[in-house]
């Protein structure tokens, strides 16, 4: 047994995963507060990346204006989306709001591709060190700042719904909309909010996993891998997300290295996160932390 | 949605038999007869584009009211229906390569098989419902996509089936103009079916679970049965148009049955109109014809500079699949019941003309 590659494979798994746990927390965050499940969140990672890649390599802008501007860019695409598409949809049967968030999903990938091109682009160098030494590991730079920007990120939101004005009105929003409505909360600049905050979270994502593998329409897949996260977490819960997150990046890396040493079949580690999520949905459907739907009549 | 008719004056219904016959008046089922025998005379009087274009729309259309049946009559959301479409091709182009059994029987075979595979993946929706089973048959989707790559016995891994000709009574099916007449026959068989069945106590008892399941429980409904029988039947179908797919092509690869064909399928029962037969007949005819319309329309706009930039037809691939999910988010804005309302509104606005109240 290879205990060093397996190490490797687990911390990559850790990194990789709190990134997922990320876009997990911005996905439950829009399902949270406006009941929509969003398909396109993976879409949101590649608009991202791609807009800071226009500012940097295009326009020439230094690192931290471009992403300064892409942030904005960001939070100004989301409310643009609620206000038009998804607005209509409340209160349509489930079916309508899926379909729509699957129509921006191919729309907007297929918009991408034509706009930036099909092949994978990498943003200029940011940090003079490719790699550092962490007790006897070799770690890419750019895997760290993953690392701390997603728990920035996990610190910010834990701040911004336990302290802040906003986020106390998003979290009775969605706790029951009426009576929020009813103290005086603007449920539309809730939801539009709610848009905001995470397309501006998944753009910072997409920027940060564009850095470390290139940009390329595969970061969209980060959207599908979004799926077993949030099932295994609980659809309705951040805390579960990032948990989910985790594990499930977890699993790949294991998946990936008993595939690798022992079984050799190929791409076990795209495909196990689903036969989870099956399992899961059949023995657990509301996941590690969700809360139980029960009906009346 | 079949809510309102529009029937002529004094043409009342006075038994249950009338109520639920499969065309609501005479003229409907005159009319419906004469479009198939119009239909059969496509080969004769337009050109081999066209008879291609009905071959596509023809298995597409038979998979997609297999989803309607799902999703519009049941109310159970699919997203892996591509991967049980594939499913069926594969399967009947190995049910005829390893047993001789003839394509003619072969391709019905393939959609039982299908619906076996179907149920397995029904078997969640026992339990979920709504939202967690989309999930579920997303999953479904990949892992079925990853089967096919992996399943060299079956499908020939990476490198593809190969699929025989269609065999009717040892004359061969070689070419689009016989292969038409064959995909004629099961589009109106398997609508004839699908149109049947929603008259029968089962077909009742889908929309019954569909409309509110706890009253359906209610009143004596088995709703694990119901769902698993749903997702056989719209299986099923997936199956019989996949292998239709399959020995027209006569070659399936493992690429082809990706989530975006699977998104195409939903968009065109969206289009068509959830919960109508015709619908989703209508949805399929959009959904083939819209790329085609807009090749032809950019052909047509190459009078204009800007339609001859690179950017235009190096990225129309791209364009086509932004229409795509344009129109899917336009009509479900704008048109959510499909152009089946449409359609009815047309009709009631000619028979009303000029008070249309």
């Amino acid at each position: 047994m290879n205990f060093e590659l397996l190490f490797q494979l687990l911390l990559n798994g850790l990194i990789v995963g709190t990134l997922y746990g990320v876009v997990a927390m911005c996905f439950v965050l829009i399902y949270k507060s406006t009941q929509i499940v969003n398909f396109a969140q993976g879409e949101f990672l590649l608009i991202g990346a791609w807009v800071c890649y226009a500012f940097l390599v295009e326009m020439q802008m230094p690192f931290w204006l471009g992403f300064l501007f892409t942030l904005l860019f960001m939070m100004a695409f989301g409310i643009v989306l609620q206000m038009v598409v998804l607005r209509p949809m409340i209160g349509e049967p489930i079916i309508s709001v899926i379909m729509v968030t699957i129509g921006l999903s191919i729309f907007f990938q297929a918009a991408t591709k034509w706009i930036f091109g099909a092949t994978t682009a990498t943003y200029p160098q940011v940090f003079s060190e490719r790699s550092i030494n962490l007790f006897g590991m070799q770690i890419e730079t750019a895997y760290i700042m993953s690392f701390v920007i997603s728990l920035v990120i996990m610190a910010a939101f834990y701040w911004f719904f336990k302290y802040s004005k906003l986020g106390l009105a998003m979290r009775a929003t969605a706790f029951d909309q009426q009576v929020a409505q009813s103290l005086g909360i603007s449920v539309k600049t809730v939801f539009a909010m709610s848009w905001a905050i995470s397309a501006l979270v998944s753009g910072v994502a997409g920027i940060v996993i564009g850095m470390v593998n290139g940009v390329s329409s595969a970061l969209s897949v980060i959207g599908i891998k979004v799926f077993p996260a949030v099932i295994l977490g609980g659809l309705d819960s951040i805390i579960g997300a990032i948990v989910g997150g985790v594990i499930i990046g977890l699993l790949e890396n294991t998946a990936e290295f008993v595939d690798g040493q022992y079984l050799h079949w190929g791409n076990l580690f795209s495909i196990a996160p689903f036969y989870v999520l099956i399992i899961i949905l059949c023995i657990k459907p509301y996941g590690l932390f969700g809360t139980k739907d029960i009906e009346r009549i | 949605m079949a809510g309102f008719s529009m029937r002529p004056c004094g043409d009342f219904r006075t038994t249950y038999r009338q109520d639920t016959r499969i065309f609501d008046t005479t003229f409907v089922r005159n009319a419906a007869i004469l479009g198939v025998i119009a239909t059969a005379l496509i080969p004769f009087v337009l050109d081999g584009y066209y008879v291609n274009l009905f071959i596509q729309i023809s298995y597409f259309a038979i998979a997609a009211l297999g989803l309607n049946i799902l999703v519009g009559f049941t109310g159970q959301i699919s997203l892996g229906h591509a991967a049980f479409f594939g499913f069926g091709a594969f399967a009947s182009a190995w049910i005829n390569n390893t047993t001789g059994i003839p394509v003619l029987l072969s391709i019905p075979l393939a959609g039982l098989m299908t619906a076996a595979v179907g149920l397995l993946f029904g078997l969640p929706a026992a339990r979920i419902k709504g939202l967690y089973l989309a999930i579920a048959t997303l999953a479904a989707q990949f892992i079925l996509e990853d089967f096919f790559a992996r399943a060299d016995w079956f499908t020939g891994g990476s490198y593809g089936a190969a699929a025989n000709p269609v065999n009717v009574f040892g004359y061969e099916v070689l070419d689009d103009f016989s292969f038409f007449y064959v995909c004629l026959f099961f589009l109106v068989v398997m609508y004839l079916l699908g149109t049947n069945l929603m008259r029968t106590r089962d077909g009742r008892a889908f929309v019954a679970v569909r409309d509110h399941y706890l009253s359906a429980e209610i009143m004596g409904i088995n709703l694990t049965k119901y769902r698993l029988m749903s997702f056989a039947i719209s299986s099923f179908y997936a199956g019989v148009g996949g292998a239709m797919y399959g020995h027209y092509l006569g070659f399936v690869s493992a690429e082809g049955f990706t989530i975006l064909l699977s998104i195409q399928f939903l968009g065109m029962i969206i289009i068509g109109g959830l919960g109508s037969v015709k619908g989703t007949l209508m949805g399929t005819v959009f959904m083939v014809l819209l790329p085609e319309v807009m090749e032809n329309g950019v052909g047509l706009l190459s009078v204009f500079e800007w339609a001859n930039s690179t950017a235009v037809t190096d990225g129309l691939a791209y364009i086509k699949e932004m229409a795509i999910g344009l129109a899917i988010i336009l009509f479900l804005i704008f048109e959510p019941d499909g152009l089946a309302h449409r359609w009815q509104q047309i009709r009631a606005y000619w028979k009303l003309y000029p008070f249309s109240y």
